[in-house]
C-alpha cells in the first residue's frame, strides 16, 4: 500500500524540503563585521559560514582597536541576494559581533588588497618582469640574480590582472592577504 | 564564587552529575543549602531535565557537569535547546589552564565543540572575570531569542581566590531590538483590518516572550475573531477549548489547520519560523497570502518564506502595540468577509481528521490518549513527551489550556528528550501531576533517570505507548520504501512492570481497551513514579499527514485498508 504516489528519485522523498524558489543570481559582497578581540571569535564566524553552507571568497581579519578590544573581520561572499541577507543575520546574531556592514550596498567604498609575488627568470623574462612590475607600481623587496619578490596592492581584478601576467615569466609563488575595504566618505 | 554567582542569579535548582574537574564547585555546593542539586544518571538527562525545568517555569534551567564526557554528553542537550530556544546555563568543568592542550585525562576542547550548539560560550581562564561571565550567560541565554549557553571553567581558575562581580555591575553589548518598527505594525493593523481571510499562526516565541504575550494574543484573538493555530512548540499559547482553535498544524497538523493555513489571504506569524515541517512544500505554501512576521531574531525573518510585513521585536511588546494601534483606528474587521471564512472553517472542522475507531480489545494509541485525556484534563498537569507517533498523537489528542504545560523536542527530535524532562518539570512543580507521554523505543534512550525520579521522589508518570516498532519510522517505511521495514522494530524489549520494580517505582501493564481507565486511574492514584506499559496496536499510522514535498491541501487523512472510513483514492485528498 503505498498511497503518495512519489516517483522513485524525486527528492520529495526526503524528509527534507526542496529549496525555495527565490531568485538565483549570485552576487558577490563585500562584508565588514565588527566583532570583539576574543579567542574563538574567528572560529565562530567561520563556523557560521561552514555550517550553513556559506562561500567565502576571502577573509581578513586583524585588531583596530586595541583599547575597546575591538577586530575588524572582512568577508568577501557570494550569494544569492536571500543568502546574502541571511548571512549577515547570522552574523549579526553571533554574540561577540558588535557591528555588521554590507559595503556593497551601504554605498561607495574602497577595496585594497596586498599581495607578493616571487618571479624566478633571467635574461629577457627577468627584464619583462620588472618593467611590468612599474606599470603595475609593484615594489621589488627581495631580489637575487635569478629572482624577484614584487609587492603590490590593489583592487583585486589588478593583482589578478597581474598574476596573469607574471605567469609566463617564471612565477613561483604568490602570497595574497585577501580584502580590506572601507566605505568611501565621511560617513 | 560559582555558587554565590548562581545565588545572585536566583538559581534554586541545578541538574548535574560530578567528576574530577568539578570537584571544588562540588565541594562549594555541599557547603550550603540554599541551592538544590539533582543527580542525574546521564549528562544528557541533566539537560533535558533543565530544558523542561526551564519550560515549565519560565526560568532558565542550570548544569553543572564535568569535562571531557560530562561536556561531550551534555551535547545534544544543548543543540536541543538551541533549535527550540530553551534558555539553560551549563557550567562546564575543564582541566587546569596549564594542562589544556596536552590530551590531559577528560580534557575535550568544549568551547570548539559546543560552539554551534550554543548561543554562546565562555572558556574562562581568570578567576576574576569568572562571576562576571556567569553573569553575562546568563543575561545572553534569557534575552532576544533565548538559547544555551556554556560556561567552561578550568580546575584551577575554580580553586583560585578572585574578585566577585556583582550581576548589577556587569557591562554587556548584547541588548536585542525587543520594540517593533511602528511603520510595519501600522502596516499589519491595515491588513487586519481589511483581511477576508485572516490566520493566526504562532509558535513556541509566544511562550518564551512570557505571561504577558499569551494575555495580548488571546486578547487579540477574542477582539478581533480570527481563528488561530500553532506549531507543536506553540501549543498551549491559545487555550485548546477556545472557540477560535484550530488545532495544531504541520506535517501532522488537523486538517482544518493546514486547509487555513494554504487558502488565507493573511497570515499573521507570530513566534514561528516557517520550519520543513510546517511548511511541507515551500513554492505551494500558503500561494493567496499576505504573510506577516514576528519574530524577535532577525535571522528568521526571510530565512525560508519570503514575507511582506516583517516585524523585530518581543511578540509581548509588538503585539500591546498592534493591539494600541488597532484599537486606536476603530477595532475594524471585515466582518462578511469573516463569516463566510468562518462558514468555510467549519466546512473542514466536519471532516473530522482526527476520528478514529477503537475496536475489539487491542489498544488503539488515539484512544489511549483520549482516555488519558479525560481522565487528566481536570488536573493540574504538565505533559512532555518523547518523539515519534505518539509525540504527535499527544498533541492532536491532548488539549493544552496554558502556556508552559507541554514540553517536547521540537527541532531537534531528540529521541530520550521526555524523561529526563519530566523529572525536571517535577522538580520545578513537585505537587503537580507530570506525564511523559511516550514511545518505547524513544523511553529505553535515558531510562537511566527513573533512578533519579526514585531518589528524589519525583511521581512522574511514563506513560508509554508500545508498539514495539519506531513507529514513526515503521510508517514511513510503509509509505515510502515499499513496506521494506529495515530495522524498525525491537526484538528484546524488557518488561517494563519488573523494570519499574527493579528502579524502585511502580510498574502497570494494560493490553485490553476494557482496562484502560481503570489502570489509568491507578497510575494517577499512586503517590510515586510509575511505569506505564500501554500495549497498542503495533501497525497503527498517523494521520493526518502532508508527506514530505506536498502541499497543505495535500493531505493525507488516513488509510482507507485498515479504517474503511474512505476509499482508497480518498485517501489522497487533492
Amino acid at each position: 500500500m503505498s498511497p503518495l504516489k512519489i516517483k522513485k528519485g524525486s527528492t520529495s522523498h526526503s524528509a527534507y524540503n526542496l529549496r525555495p524558489t527565490f531568485s538565483d543570481v549570485q552576487e558577490r559582497h563585500t562584508l565588514a563585521a565588527i566583532v570583539e578581540n576574543e579567542p574563538g571569535v574567528l572560529a565562530r564566524v567561520i563556523g557560521l559560514f561552514s555550517g550553513r553552507g556559506y562561500n567565502i571568497e576571502s577573509l581578513t581579519v586583524a585588531e583596530v582597536d586595541h583599547e575597546g578590544h575591538l577586530s575588524r573581520i572582512t568577508i568577501v561572499t557570494t550569494g544569492t541576494p536571500q543568502v546574502i541577507v541571511q548571512i549577515k543575520a547570522q552574523l549579526g546574531r553571533i554574540v561577540s559581533v558588535h557591528e555588521v556592514h554590507d559595503l556593497t550596498v551601504e554605498g561607495p567604498a574602497v577595496e585594497r588588497e596586498l599581495a607578493m609575488f616571487k618571479v624566478a627568470g633571467t635574461g629577457d623574462k627577468r627584464i619583462e618582469a620588472l618593467r611590468l612590475a612599474e606599470i603595475f607600481r609593484a615594489n621589488v623587496v627581495d631580489s637575487t640574480l635569478e629572482s624577484f619578490v614584487f609587492e603590490i596592492t590593489g583592487d583585486p581584478k589588478k593583482i589578478d590582472a597581474f598574476a596573469d601576467l607574471m605567469r609566463p615569466l617564471g612565477l613561483l609563488e604568490v602570497a595574497r592577504t585577501g580584502v580590506a575595504a572601507l566605505s568611501r566618505g565621511s560617513a | 564564587m560559582v555558587v554565590q554567582a548562581l545565588k545572585d542569579q536566583g538559581v534554586d535548582t541545578v541538574f548535574g552529575y560530578p567528576g574530577g574537574a568539578v570537584l571544588p564547585i562540588y565541594d562549594e555546593i555541599f557547603q550550603q543549602n540554599d541551592i538544590k542539586h539533582i543527580l542525574v544518571r546521564h549528562e544528557q538527562g541533566a539537560t533535558h531535565a533543565a530544558e523542561g525545568y526551564a519550560r515549565a517555569t519560565g526560568k532558565p534551567g542550570v548544569v553543572l557537569v564535568t569535562s571531557g564526557p560530562g561536556a561531550t554528553n551534555a551535547v545534544t542537550g544543548l543543540t536541543d535547546a538551541l533549535m527550540d530556544s530553551i534558555p539553560i546555563i551549563v557550567l562546564t568543568g575543564q582541566v587546569p589552564t596549564f594542562m589544556i592542550g596536552s590530551d590531559a585525562f577528560q580534557e575535550a576542547d568544549t568551547v570548539g565543540i559546543t560552539r554551534p550548539c550554543t548561543k554562546h560560550n565562555w572558556l574562562v581562564k581568570e578567576t576574576d572575570n569568572l562571576a562576571g561571565v556567569i553573569h553575562e550567560a546568563f543575561h545572553v541565554a534569557t534575552s532576544g531569542r533565548p538559547g544555551p549557553v556554556l560556561v567552561d571553567i578550568p580546575k584551577d581558575v575554580q580553586f583560585a581566590n578572585g574578585s566577585y562581580t556583582p550581576p548589577e555591575q556587569v557591562q554587556t553589548h548584547y541588548n536585542p531590538q525587543v520594540k517593533g518598527d511602528m511603520a510595519e505594525i501600522e502596516k499589519l493593523v491595515d491588513l487586519m483590518m481589511t483581511a477576508k481571510k485572516p490566520i493566526f499562526y504562532t509558535g513556541g516565541g509566544v511562550i518564551n516572550s512570557g505571561l504577558a504575550a499569551t494575555q495580548l494574543l488571546r486578547e487579540l484573538v477574542a477582539a478581533t475573531d480570527f481563528p488561530i493555530t500553532s506549531t507543536l512548540m506553540g501549543l498551549g499559547c491559545y487555550p485548546a477549548s477556545g472557540k477560535n482553535w484550530l488545532g495544531m498544524l504541520g506535517m501532522h497538523g488537523l486538517y482544518e489547520a493546514n486547509m487555513a493555513m494554504h487558502d488565507c489571504d493573511l497570515m499573521i506569524n507570530v513566534g514561528a519560523r516557517f520550519d520543513d515541517r510546517i511548511t511541507g512544500r515551500i513554492d505551494a505554501f500558503s500561494p493567496k497570502s499576505k504573510k506577516v512576521h514576528i519574530d524577535i531574531d532577525p535571522s528568521s525573518i526571510n530565512k525560508v518564506i519570503r514575507v511582506d510585513v516583517p516585524i523585530l521585536g518581543d511578540i509581548a511588546h509588538v503585539l500591546e502595540d498592534v493591539l494600541r494601534v488597532w484599537k486606536a483606528k476603530g477595532r475594524k474587521t471585515n466582518k462578511d468577509g469573516l463569516a463566510k471564512w468562518w462558514a468555510q472553517i467549519n466546512e473542514w472542522r466536519k471532516v473530522d481528521c482526527l476520528k478514529f475507531k477503537q475496536q475489539g480489545k487491542t489498544i488503539k494509541p488515539q484512544y489511549a490518549l483520549e482516555r488519558l485525556e479525560a481522565l487528566t484534563k481536570d488536573h493540574d498537569r504538565y505533559i512532555t513527551t518523547e518523539v515519534g507517533q505518539h509525540q504527535m498523537w499527544a498533541a492532536q489528542y491532548l488539549g493544552f489550556e496554558d502556556p508552559n504545560r507541554w514540553m517536547t523536542s521540537g527541532g531537534l527530535g531528540t529521541m530520550g528528550y521526555g524523561t529526563p524532562a519530566s523529572i525536571g518539570v517535577q522538580v520545578a512543580h513537585p505537587d503537580s501531576l507530570v506525564i511523559n507521554v511516550a514511545g518505547e523505543a524513544s523511553w529505553l534512550m535515558n531510562m537511566q533517570e527513573m533512578g533519579t525520579a526514585v531518589q528524589y521522589r519525583l511521581p512522574v508518570k511514563q506513560f508509554i505507548l508500545n508498539n514495539e516498532r519506531l513507529g514513526m519510522v515503521r510508517q514511513w517505511q510503509e509509505l515510502l520504501h515499499g513496506e521494506r521495514y529495515s530495522h524498525s522494530w525491537s526484538e528484546a524489549l524488557p518488561d517494563f512492570v519488573k523494570l519499574a520494580e527493579a528502579f524502585g517505582a511502580k510498574g502497570i501493564l494494560c493490553d485490553n481497551a476494557d482496562d484502560l481507565d481503570e489502570a489509568i486511574k491507578e497510575m494517577l492514584a499512586y503517590d510515586g513514579p510509575v511505569i506505564f506499559d500501554c500495549l497498542v496496536e503495533k501497525h497503527e499510522n498517523c494521520f493526518p499527514m502532508i508527506p514530505s514535498g506536498k502541499a497543505h491541501n495535500e493531505m493525507l487523512l488516513g488509510e482507507a485498508e485498515t479504517q474503511g472510513a474512505i476509499d482508497a483514492k480518498g485517501s489522497v485528498l487533492v
